[in-house]
């Protein structure tokens, strides 16, 4: 991996970046309609008039269009995302509160997809056709289906309601109890990684089967290496490319997941906020979490196509 | 060809069912019987009743309705602006054929749901603009595919034999180029439909999409999480719909790509 290429890539990021904040502000303008009485108005009543030019004040919206965007940008550079509008309260600092919990999902949920969803693809391609192979095609395919807040729901009605084996949601800090920490990660964290891990098992599989049909297998196994090491050294580490690639297609909708997990068992992460904000018609701090989580859906798949140069290092070069 | 008879049987079911709602004779989705809230199975309703004392099975069945008329306008609006769009990128040169189809793009750069709840801030939530944010949402898909389509397809002997006739490029772009890319259109259309279907449903469970009383599953879901201990029922009947569609209507992506797709018929 040069440092050029790198250094393309980052452009690129920042770019996006650049593309997906001027879309954040344009989109309040891009209505038709005044924006602070669109904001106020609830269900076809005319909004008061006092209050709409309050608003309007308090969003800047007297100023021409340019010297608005220009504060805004030059806000976001500086990490000022503005004051919510039902309390004041600084919306950087309610992001700077819940971003690390909602990070902490996100790892959990792609970390247990990854210790799921690869080995047993790995194991689905080296048995091909067998019953596990055939019995994981039929639940990654149910599991493709149902919506993950359903999963959600259904866990905690299995395993909270009606079993009694787990908390049905909440959250405890870590510091403060490091197992009950543990225990209301654990069905948010399935929740989330059930797509991801059927996703993986698929593209493992495919990747594996491809891989396993190479010379260079033949090759290997003809030189009398170990079938582990065969499966493991060579197979799988080609394998993977694909495999790393899907992760980084599957990241929007994993985010997109996490609003609605976070939301089913009251973890309080970005959704909590981010919920509140669009039924209160809370504009500053809908878009600074709007902005903030597709900044992050950005880094990550900026950080999985380092690793997937890492992997592959055809990729930096080409 | 065989495996694409069971998933289309599937969804054939559940829109012959959402379309003949109104003829099925069931009692009225949203009127409410108070005394017989959370009220088990009983003759007239199946299904028993709801929170509210509304019948389950008769929003059960109207609530495909509004999923999936929701599903079907967007991606229908999305496949003609975004198939237009695709068809102008790939047969014309030039800045801005490249721009129809590369501005789209910045629509990926956001989670789909985020988009959502963005434009539903603005614009209040409803059916209107769910439609709305979900066509947009599948939008740069219609045009990636059919811009790649069309310029694979633009350079081959039929096409170039229909010009040398005298064609126009418009009878060209849509009587000569559109029927020999309908397949992956098609898959694509599929495919939209059913993302649709789970983000509408996602939506209407945040409270954010269908607006109450209007019967949704996601809706539905919500309602009977707050009875889930004296009703658990409640919650498995529009969480099994739910699954149900989207699984049948996945199949049939799948099965449809592979009798229509080039790419993998091969194979």
């Amino acid at each position: 991996m040069s440092a050029t290429w790198l250094a393309r890539k980052l452009c690129v990021a920042i770019f996006l970046a650049w593309l997906v904040a001027t879309i954040v502000f344009l989109s309040l303008h891009m209505v038709p309609g005044d924006p602070a009485e669109l904001l106020l108005s609830t269900g076809g009543t005319s909004p008061d008039p006092y209050a709409v030019a309050e608003l309007r004040e308090k969003l800047g919206l007297e100023r021409p269009l340019i010297a608005q965007y220009g504060s805004f940008l030059a806000g976001v550079l500086r990490g000022d995302l503005g004051n919510s509008l039902v309390d004041d309260y600084p919306v950087l600092q309610e992001i700077a509160l819940r971003l690390p919990r909602t990070l902490e999902l996100i790892a959990a949920g792609s970390l247990l997809a990854i210790l799921v969803g690869v080995p047993a693809g790995v194991y689905a391609a080296l048995h091909r056709g067998g019953a596990f192979d055939r019995a994981a095609s039929w639940v990654t395919a149910l599991l493709l289906a149902v919506p993950v807040f359903v999963v959600g729901t259904l866990l905690v009605l299995l395993f909270a309601q009606t079993l009694r084996l787990m908390p049905a949601g909440g959250f405890v800090a870590f510091s403060q109890d490091p197992a009950q920490h543990m225990k209301l990660l654990t069905l948010p964290a399935i929740a989330i990684a059930k797509g991801l891990a059927a996703v993986l098992f698929r593209m493992t599989r495919a990747a594996m089967l491809d891989a396993l049909a190479h010379d260079y297998v033949r090759t290997a196994r003809a030189k009398g290496l170990a079938p582990r090491r065969v499966v493991f050294v060579h197979v799988l580490r080609n394998a993977l490319n694909p495999v790393v690639t899907v992760l980084g297609l599957h990241m929007g909708t994993l985010l997109g997941g996490t609003v609605l997990v976070e939301y089913v068992f009251n973890w309080p992460g970005m959704s909590t906020p981010l919920l509140r904000a669009v039924e209160g018609r809370d504009y500053p701090m809908v878009v600074g979490i709007v902005l903030t989580i597709s900044v992050l859906f950005l880094l990550i798949n900026l950080l999985v196509e380092v690793v997937h140069a890492l992997l592959d290092p055809r990729i930096a070069h080409s | 060809m065989k495996r694409l008879w069971f998933p289309a049987g599937c969804v054939a079911f559940v829109v012959l069912v959402a379309l003949c709602a109104p003829l099925l004779g069931l009692p009225d989705p949203i009127r409410q019987d108070v005394a017989n809230r959370l009220a088990g199975p009983m003759a007239g309703s199946w299904l028993g009743r709801d929170e509210f004392g509304r019948d389950v099975l008769s929003r059960l069945i109207w609530g495909a309705r509004t999923s999936l008329s929701v599903a079907f306008v967007s991606a229908l609006t999305a496949g003609l602006v975004g198939v237009t769009l695709g068809l102008i990128g790939g047969w014309g040169r030039g800045v801005s054929a490249f721009l129809s189809v590369r501005s789209m793009d910045v629509v990926l750069c956001f989670p789909p749901i985020l988009l959502a709840l963005l434009v539903v801030t603005l614009l209040g939530p409803g059916a209107a603009t769910l439609i709305l944010v979900l066509s947009v949402l599948y939008l740069p898909g219609f045009a990636r595919v059919t811009h790649a389509e069309v310029l694979s397809v633009r350079g081959r002997d039929y096409v170039e034999a229909t010009r040398a006739l005298g064609a126009r490029s418009a009878y060209l772009l849509f009587r000569t180029v559109l029927p020999n890319i309908a397949g992956p259109i098609l898959v694509q259309l599929s495919l939209a439909v059913a993302a649709a279907v789970v983000l509408e449903s996602g939506l209407s469970f945040l409270g954010l999409g269908v607006v109450p009383p209007a019967p949704s599953w996601g809706l539905m879901i919500r309602g009977a999480r707050a009875t889930m201990e004296q009703a658990p029922l409640l919650l498995v009947w529009p969480c099994a719909a739910l699954t149900f569609t989207i699984l049948a209507m996945n199949l049939l992506c799948d099965a449809l790509r592979d009798m229509l797709d080039p790419r993998t018929r091969e194979r």
